[in-house]
């Protein structure tokens, strides 16, 4: 059944140079931990994956609860966390997989760093993968105000008052974050919202993409 | 297997015609040095194996500690000390040092952590050489064992500064529940000693709030009568100088009283 729905759609589209390259493509030995224990070190990146994914999933049920604005921002995140069903459990996937998905990242950087894989010819896959570091850390920020609890709001015009002492465009840079000069208030949760749902979540699938394409087509690095 | 009849695509079409294709018959990997095996499924369901196990240890850490939610944001609170997520913790501890903070600050918050961030992304380009080995590039690894030696100590410091208890005690959700002040209860309560340490509506204020206390009506009659104490040290002095009917009353309204 699935060979034939397989086979319709292939003949159609042609989609076997694209599955045998997802699905098909050689594992070799230096990174497998199975031969090698010490290969797990390897395994860290698509631990991130792993747990972005389960970020994007958590983030998506999220959002059925939550709403922006500072009236009910805080309510409806002490609704989910108390009234729901499994939305303690929800919502903890989501804070501890925000501290995970940078302890995994941060563990991953320094596995490529320390096995010199960024020479070249992969010196564009490291840029890409620090954006990707850096998007990470824009999420994890933007994502500490929504809530709408104390720690939140202090800690993001901490963060605020950090971006506005940039020289220059310190002062543009805040406003287009904070949606004024001095307030941090109602303008300032619905921008970090739109900015943790749709602008980084959007630079990062774009960036991810990019990743793995490139692994696909550089493959792996060598052993050492 | 079958294919139809041959279908022809045209025009600007890339999708070649049968006899061109690409078979779907699986690599050989006996081509392949060493142990190289197939990406699927037999590494996956390996990888896999690690991936459950990660998430079992990622599902405890969730249901063991609840994710934490403070009282709802106050901009009129002055006294809150603030405090950013733990993985940011250094970057904040670098602005409380004399050269990078206040006429300096601009070292602290752009230029340092500028100029890591921007050798990072340039790694390739500032290691060019063909060697990989960490122990073969001793410049590199030395400055990344420094940048990491450093965010661990700035973490710690941090941490180490700064006083949890007084953090976890500002950021405290405060009960507020509707008080019923024609209660006879409260009444007594508001005639008693007890209003003015306790407030106006049993919120607390020198002593604890009484609501959502979990005592029975008999145990915060004694403490009403007698007190509390605490390792020697009166924390409560006997306070109820009223009727046993009134502290009846008071004792009941008190111990009705449950956190929303």
């Amino acid at each position: 059944m699935l060979n034939k729905l397989y086979d319709w759609v292939d003949e159609r589209l042609d989609i076997t140079p694209i599955w045998r390259d997802i699905a098909d493509h050689e594992v070799p030995e230096h990174v497998n931990p199975a031969h090698h224990f010490s290969a797990f070190v390897y395994c860290f990146g698509g631990l991130t994956f792993f747990i972005t994914v389960i970020q994007i999933l958590s983030g998506m049920f999220l959002t059925m609860y939550y709403v922006p604005d500072i009236e009910n921002a805080w309510q409806s995140v002490y609704y989910l966390q108390n009234e729901v069903a499994f939305g303690e459990i929800v919502r903890g996937m989501h804070h501890w997989g925000a501290s995970l998905v940078v302890v995994m990242i941060f563990l991953h950087t320094l596995r490529v760093f320390f096995t010199g894989s960024y020479k070249k010819p992969r010196e564009l896959n490291w840029v890409v993968g620090v954006m990707l570091f850096g998007v990470i850390l824009g999420l994890s920020f933007t994502g500490y105000l929504l809530p709408w609890d104390m720690k939140a709001l202090f800690a993001t015009k901490v963060g605020i008052e950090i971006a506005a002492s940039v020289p220059v465009i310190g002062e543009s840079i805040k406003i287009l974050l904070a949606g004024d000069s001095t307030i941090l208030g109602a303008q300032t949760l619905t921008r970090f919202f739109a900015i943790h749902v749709f602008f980084l979540p959007a630079a990062l699938l774009g960036l991810l993409a990019a990743h793995f394409i490139m692994i696909r087509r550089q493959g792996i690095s060598g052993p050492l | 297997m079958h294919r139809g009849k041959g279908m022809k695509f045209v025009g600007d079409s890339r999708v070649p015609s049968m006899e061109f294709r690409k078979p779907n018959v699986p690599k050989d990997y006996s081509e392949y040095p060493g142990k190289t095996e197939a990406f699927w499924p037999n590494f996956l369901l390996k990888e896999w194996m690690i991936g459950a196990v990660f998430l079992i240890g990622y599902l405890l850490l969730t249901v063991a500690h609840p994710s934490p939610l403070e009282g709802q944001a106050d901009p009129t609170d002055t006294a809150y000390i603030p405090l950013p997520d733990w993985y940011f913790l250094f970057l904040y501890q670098l602005l409380k040092y004399e050269f990078a903070s206040g006429p300096y600050n601009v070292v602290g918050a752009i230029i340092v952590p500028g100029l890591a961030f921007g050798a990072l992304a340039l790694a390739p380009f500032l290691d060019r050489g063909p060697e990989r080995r960490p122990s073969k590039r001793p410049l590199p690894t030395g400055f990344m064992l420094l940048a990491v030696a450093s965010i661990i100590f700035l973490t710690w410091e941090s941490v180490a500064n700064h006083d949890w208890e007084a953090a976890a005690a500002q950021g405290e959700i405060t009960e507020e529940v509707e008080i019923d002040t024609a209660d006879p209860g409260y009444e007594i309560y508001s005639g008693a000693a007890c209003i003015s340490c306790h407030g106006d509506n049993l919120e607390g204020a020198v002593g604890p709030t009484l609501i959502g206390t979990g005592l029975s009506p008999e145990e915060i009659a004694d403490i009403a009568v007698n007190g509390i104490e605490k390792d020697g040290a009166q924390v409560m002095p006997p306070s109820w100088d009223g009727t046993d009917e009134d502290l009846q009353v008071l004792s009941e309204f008190i111990s009705g009283l449950e956190a929303e």
